[in-house]
């Protein structure tokens, strides 16, 4: 491998490895939503015939 | 307005490793190295990178906010989704695509997974058998061929484990009892456990196939670093005939000692010279840039009609902006950072640059990869380990595509979990059956997956990206977009999401349609019958045409269900 093979691929796998690092950190680190959106509960559907 | 469904995402995080499920499959590790190194290694990344701002980015982003919005008004599926953005009684019609191409891709993805699962029990077999190791890629070839049932038509219908027929029924079983459980207690928990054990035996293969050094001393250009070149290295020395067809590459750390070689290499042949190729020469070539926009298309599942569907059973608030980029780079974190790091290297150590060239996507991860496993210290135990990582990122991905026709089932007829994954069932198993039938040459699997698999997600993803900026509006689509989310899209993906990205997706659909379907070369500008073509209406193919029927079929059963369901009523605006 020569070193501007080299330098592309530490800058791509560089790149893609501190995105996903960063987007996960992010995302574990988001407070909690609150659940009081669907009142699914409130609704009738065929699936709550169901046993 | 249709009656929303109980199911829901559990957490946040499960829902973007359901999407990065999705979207993390075979191609990752054996297709993405391959299409790589073949259009310029590290010029392609380049070309790579711009389509993934363009449009990976923009279509995920467009998605996961229209099946959120769509959600939240009661419907699930990609027809629902359409019906319930564009006024239009029509509209619900080409949603229809976005159930049409992943029910039909699960009848052909599930046949791959069950040779990625069979494989893996070779491979297990194999640390007890050591008989049943592949001594030269002839034995893995002619294993391979066996297996698959490629010399002719029911060749694989054999209760074998060196076949495919019983990997196929585990296989297919194992994945409508999973959906069956629902979107949080099936694919979500398949994707929670799965994607981490994926990602950790991934980066175990990783760090052996990095540290194989140079295998057989007899052979010292049969090396990790020479593999790392043909994968990364942005210029090219190729070896070319008189016609500028590419013989071979030669790849050396040393560029004065690599032109050298290849030199020493033309003059071995009649009529051969040495072609250097730059970066920008590499760039300049429109094969180039399809590539690597097809790669990162097809590669993040966007246009599947998975990101809608799933993302409408998310809530009002939760966020879709971080969600998707968190999909997406995990996505690419597999893709670049682990599949481009493992095939090419391990293939190059032990078969040389000429071992691995050119060989195709299933070529290299079924033919080259067995073999090459086989030699290698504690090779089955890593072989099973690969095999297993393919078979983790097919299933997470296969449930993905049945979703959307549950969701269809689920909300045209009013009717459950229980009889939706019935019906969808019985439907793919007949498709599968015909596809594990007609194996010779693989024909129906190659049929299906360029007519539903590229051309039609192509369709439904450029309609998706104009309903987005168009019909649905850029504002509200940009307020959508923000609604609860953690972080800002940049403005500058405003003009993209609006312009660029039509404009580049129809570009590259047309490009696509001249080159695989017209058959027009853009690089010498000649013109021939694709195969795909000349299979319909020169060939006359009967089992091309049973699957042409098969889609037709499908496409026509779903719409009629639509026609004469009662959700989706003409008066909706």
């Amino acid at each position: 491998m020569q070193p501007s093979g080299l330098f592309i691929m530490l800058v791509s796998v560089g790149t893609v490895t501190v995105l996903f690092a960063w987007c996960i950190w992010k995302v574990l680190t988001q407070p909690a939503v609150e659940m009081d959106h669907l009142h699914a509960a409130d609704l009738h559907t065929p699936d709550m015939d169901e046993p | 307005m249709a009656a929303k469904t109980q199911d829901s995402w559990g957490s946040r995080i499960g829902v973007i490793l359901a999407v990065a499920g999705s979207a993390v499959g075979l191609g990752n590790f054996i297709r993405f190295p391959g299409q790589a190194a073949q259009f310029g290694g590290g010029a392609f990344m380049i070309a790579y990178a711009i389509s993934f701002l363009i449009i990976g980015l923009p279509i995920g982003w467009a998605e996961w906010t229209m099946g959120r919005y769509a959600g939240q008004r009661g419907y699930n599926s990609a027809a629902g989704v359409f019906h319930c953005l564009v006024p239009w009684r029509g509209s619900k019609y080409v949603g229809v695509l976005g159930a049409i191409i992943p029910l039909v891709i699960f009848m052909y993805y599930v046949v791959i997974e069950a040779w990625a699962l069979g494989y893996t029990a070779r491979f297990v077999r194999a640390m007890f058998d050591p008989t049943l190791q592949f001594a030269k890629i002839e034995d893995s070839q002619a294993f391979y061929a066996s297996f698959v049932g490629s010399a002719a038509d029911g060749a694989a219908m054999r209760m074998d484990l060196d076949a495919l027929l019983p990997w196929l029924v585990i296989v297919f079983v194992l994945n409508l009892v999973l959906i069956y459980r629902g979107i949080s207690a099936g694919i979500e928990k398949v994707c929670r456990i799965g994607m981490p054990v994926l990602m950790v035996l991934a980066v175990i293969v990783l760090v052996r196939v990095l540290t194989l050094g140079t295998p057989d001393p007899a052979k010292p250009d049969w090396n990790v670093s020479t593999g790392l070149g043909y994968m990364w290295n942005p210029g090219k020395t190729l070896v070319v005939d008189a016609d500028g067809r590419t013989l071979s590459e030669v790849v050396d750390p040393d560029p004065a000692r690599q032109f050298q070689r290849a030199h020493t290499l033309a003059a071995e042949t009649r009529g051969a010279r040495v072609e250097q190729r730059g970066v920008l020469a590499q760039l300049a070539d429109p094969n180039l840039w399809l590539t690597a926009a097809g790669q990162i298309f097809f590669s993040l599942s966007v246009g599947f009609g998975v990101i809608l569907v799933y993302a409408s059973y998310m809530k009002p608030k939760d966020d879709v902006v971080l969600s998707g980029l968190a999909a997406s780079s995990t996505n690419e974190f597999c893709e670049v950072a682990l599949g481009g790091l493992i095939t090419l290297p391990a293939g190059v150590a032990f078969l040389g640059i000429a071992g691995v060239a050119g060989q195709g996507t299933f070529g290299l991860g079924f033919n080259v990869l067995p073999m090459v496993f086989s030699a290698m210290p504690l090779g089955s135990l890593f072989g099973a380990m690969f095999f297993l990582v393919l078979f983790i990122a097919a299933i997470t991905s296969s449930l993905s595509m049945l979703q959307p026709g549950i969701a269809l089932l689920e909300e045209a007829l009013g009717i459950g979990r229980r009889g939706s994954v019935a019906l969808l069932g019985t439907v793919t198993a007949l498709g599968t059956g015909f596809i594990c039938w007609c194996t010779k040459d693989l024909k129906a699997l190659d049929t299906l997956d360029f007519w539903v698999g590229t051309f039609l997600i192509f369709i439904l993803a450029t309609v998706q990206i104009i309903l987005f900026g168009w019909a649905f509006g850029i504002d509200r689509g940009w307020e959508e977009l923000h609604r609860g989310a953690a972080i800002r899209v940049p403005g500058f993906f405003r003009p993209i999401l609006k312009y660029v990205c039509p404009a580049f997706l129809l570009t590259i659909f047309g490009m696509w349609l001249l080159k695989n379907v017209v058959g027009w070369d853009p690089a010498s500008g000649k013109a021939a019958p694709s195969p795909y073509v000349a299979d319909l209406f020169e060939h006359r193919n009967p089992v091309a045409w049973m699957s042409i029927a098969l889609v037709v079929t499908v496409a026509v059963g779903l719409a009629v269900m639509i026609a004469s369901s009662k959700r989706y009523p003409d008066d909706l605006a």
